[in-house]
C-alpha cells in the first residue's frame, strides 16, 4: 500500500515538529469553543462585538507595556472585561444604537492602542498580533487553553438553554424568572475571554471571523439547536485541522488559513440552502 | 346589559383570585412615562388595555414583569387568601429579538424554558410528547419540529401562548403584536385566549390593538391615556367615554351595535 505508507509518511513529517503537535492539541482546543459561542454571537447579533472586543487587545497589549509588564495577556483580558462592562452599561442607557456604541469603543480602543504602542519608538514588534501565530503556541498556552476550554464547556452545559430564552426576547425570560443582565454579563465576558486570550494566535484582524465563520456557515443548513451547534461546531474543527496542514504546506499564516476554509464552507452550505429550500 | 358585578377597576368584590396593581408609576431617564395606575384584575376576566401608540401599554407590561423599575405595588391573593406575593406569570411578547433566520425549532423553545438540560445535547422523546400536549392546547401541535422564524405572525403567537401556559400562571399577560397576524389569525386567538378562562384559574391581561375584538371578547377594558388609567369599566362604558371617542376618532358604541346586535 504505497499510497498508505505516503500518507503516513507525510503524516510523520508535519508532526515530527512539536510546535505542530502544540498547535495541532492548540487547535484541537480552541477551536470547538469558537465553534460552540459563535452560534450564540451569530443568533444575538454580536458579530461586531467580537469583532470589536480583538480590537481592544491594542490597547490591552498597550497597558500592559505601561505598567510594565513582560506578558501582556493578563492586561489584555483586564481591558477586554472593562470594555465589556461599559458597553453594557453605556448600551443600556439606549443613547444610540447598539453598532454605534460598539463602534465608539472599538475606534477609541484601536486609536488608543495605537498611540500608546507607537510612541514607544515604532508599532512592529507588536504587528505579530495584527495577524497572530498559531505556531507558536507552548505548553504553558495549552495548559491555559485547557482550563478555559473545561470552565466554557461546563458553563455550556449550566447556563445554555437561559441564554437560549433571553436571546429569543428578553421579557419572556424575564417572566421565568431569569435575571437577564446577568446572563447577557456572563455570555459578554465568556466571549471576551476566549477572544483575548486566542488573539495572540489567531491576530486582531481574523479573531471575529474566526468566532462567526463556522456557525454562520452552519446556519445554512441547520433547522434546530441540536443540528446548529453539531454542524457549528464540526466545520470549526475540520476548518482548524484543514487549516493547519494547508499552511504548513503553502507556508502561509495558519489563522488565515483556517478562516479561508471556513469560508469556503459557508459558500458551500450557502449553496446547498439556496437548492434544498 | 351583560352582568358584570365585578367590573369595578380598583376593587376585588368577587371573591376570587385578584392580582392588584397599586399606584404604579414608571419613570425611565427623568422621563415620566406612567403614573397613579391602579388596577385589579380578577380571575377568569380577560382585561385588555388599549390606549394611542406611545401611551405605555407595553411598558406596563414590563414594569409588572419586573424588567423594568417602578414604584407602586404588585399584590396577588388567591381565592382564600392562603398565598399571596408575586403573582406566577405568564407572557406572550410582540415579536421575537433574535433575527428569522436563527435555527431554533418551537421544540427547541419549550425544552430551554422547561428543563435545565442543554438543548444542543439531548432530545428527549418523552419531553417531545409533553411539549406536542402543550401545543395542543392551542392547535399548534403540528408546528412542533417546525423553525420559529418560519412561521407567521398568528402561529407564532400561539406557540407562544402555549409557552406561557406552561406551567399555568396566575396572571398571563399578552402583548399583541401590532402587525403580522392576519384577521384570521387574530380572530382564532382572542377564541383561543377567550376559551382559557373557563378552562383554567388565571387572569388575563391583554394589550391590544383591534378594537373589535376587545369589544367582542373582553370582559373589562382600560384605557391608558396621558401617563394613566384614563377609563376603565367594561366595553361598553370605556367605547362610549368621550376621551376614548376623541382618542380613536370613531364612535365605538354604534360599531358595537352593528355588530352585536346591541350590547343590551
Amino acid at each position: 500500500m504505497p499510497v498508505l505508507h505516503d500518507i503516513i509518511n507525510t503524516f510523520n513529517d508535519i508532526f515530527g515538529h512539536t510546535f505542530m503537535i502544540n498547535a495541532l492539541l492548540g487547535i484541537l482546543l480552541v477551536t470547538p469553543l469558537f465553534g460552540l459561542l459563535g452560534t450564540m454571537v451569530v443568533n444575538n447579533r454580536m458579530a461586531f462585538f467580537s469583532d470589536a472586543l480583538g480590537h481592544s487587545a491594542l490597547t490591552g497589549i498597550a497597558l500592559g507595556v505601561i505598567v510594565g509588564i513582560h506578558q501582556p495577556l493578563w492586561s489584555m483580558i483586564c481591558f477586554s472585561v472593562l470594555m465589556t462592562v461599559l458597553i453594557i452599561i453605556v448600551k443600556k442607557a439606549n443613547t444610540a444604537s447598539t453598532d454605534t456604541i460598539i463602534g465608539v469603543f472599538s475606534s477609541t480602543a484601536v486609536a488608543l492602542g495605537i498611540a500608546i504602542l507607537s510612541s514607544r519608538g515604532g508599532f512592529n514588534k507588536y504587528s505579530v498580533y495584527l495577524i497572530g501565530d498559531l505556531l507558536s503556541i507552548n505548553s504553558t498556552d495549552l495548559l491555559l487553553l485547557a482550563i478555559v476550554f473545561i470552565i466554557i464547556v461546563v458553563l455550556w452545559f449550566l447556563v445554555f438553554n437561559k441564554l437560549l430564552l433571553v436571546s429569543v426576547n428578553h421579557s419572556l425570560a424575564r417572566s421565568r424568572g431569569i435575571n437577564v443582565q446577568v446572563y447577557e454579563y456572563i455570555f459578554s465576558l465568556v466571549v471576551a475571554l476566549i477572544v483575548t486570550i486566542s488573539i495572540q494566535w489567531v491576530g486582531i484582524m481574523l479573531i471575529s471571523s474566526m468566532m462567526v465563520l463556522p456557525a454562520a456557515a452552519a446556519r445554512n443548513i441547520s433547522k434546530n439547536t441540536r443540528q446548529y451547534h453539531l454542524y457549528s461546531v464540526s466545520i470549526a474543527v475540520i476548518s482548524g485541522l484543514a487549516g493547519l496542514i494547508f499552511s504548513y504546506f503553502l507556508d502561509t499564516a495558519t489563522g488565515a488559513t483556517i478562516v479561508v476554509i471556513s469560508s469556503i464552507f459557508f459558500a458551500v452550505t450557502f449553496l446547498i440552502k439556496l437548492k434544498f429550500s | 346589559m351583560t352582568n358584570h358585578e365585578n367590573v369595578q377597576c380598583s376593587t376585588c368584590t368577587c371573591g376570587l383570585c385578584c392580582t392588584k396593581i397599586q399606584n404604579f408609576g414608571v419613570t425611565r431617564n427623568k422621563f415620566e412615562i406612567l403614573k397613579n395606575v391602579d388596577l385589579h384584575i380578577h380571575c377568569g376576566d380577560l382585561t385588555a388595555i388599549i390606549g394611542p401608540n406611545g401611551a405605555g401599554k407595553s411598558t406596563l407590561l414590563k414594569a409588572i414583569l419586573g424588567e423594568i423599575p417602578h414604584t407602586g405595588e404588585l399584590i396577588f391573593l388567591d381565592a382564600k387568601s392562603k398565598r399571596t406575593g408575586r403573582p406566577l406569570l405568564g407572557y406572550v411578547p410582540q415579536k421575537l429579538d433574535f433575527d428569522n433566520s436563527s435555527p431554533m425549532s418551537v421544540f427547541d423553545l419549550f425544552a430551554a424554558a422547561r428543563t435545565g438540560i442543554p438543548v444542543w445535547l439531548s432530545r428527549s422523546k418523552h419531553l417531545h410528547q409533553s411539549v406536542k400536549e402543550s401545543l395542543g392546547k392551542v392547535q399548534a401541535d403540528h408546528l412542533i419540529d417546525r423553525r420559529l422564524g418560519a412561521l407567521s405572525g398568528g402561529e407564532l403567537q400561539r406557540v407562544l401562548l402555549a409557552l406561557a401556559l406552561e406551567p399555568v400562571p396566575d396572571l398571563l399577560l399578552l402583548d399583541e403584536p401590532v402587525s403580522g397576524v392576519d384577521q384570521n389569525g387574530l380572530q382564532m386567538f382572542y377564541k383561543t385566549v377567550s376559551d382559557l378562562r373557563t378552562n383554567y384559574d388565571l387572569s388575563i391581561l391583554l394589550v391590544s390593538h383591534d378594537l373589535n375584538l376587545v369589544a367582542q371578547y373582553a370582559d373589562r377594558v382600560v384605557f391608558i391615556n396621558n401617563k394613566t388609567v384614563e377609563s376603565c369599566g367594561t366595553p361598553k362604558q370605556v367605547f362610549t367615554d368621550k376621551r376614548v371617542i376623541d382618542t380613536f376618532g370613531i364612535d365605538w358604541t354604534n360599531q358595537l351595535k352593528n355588530e352585536k346586535g346591541g350590547i343590551e
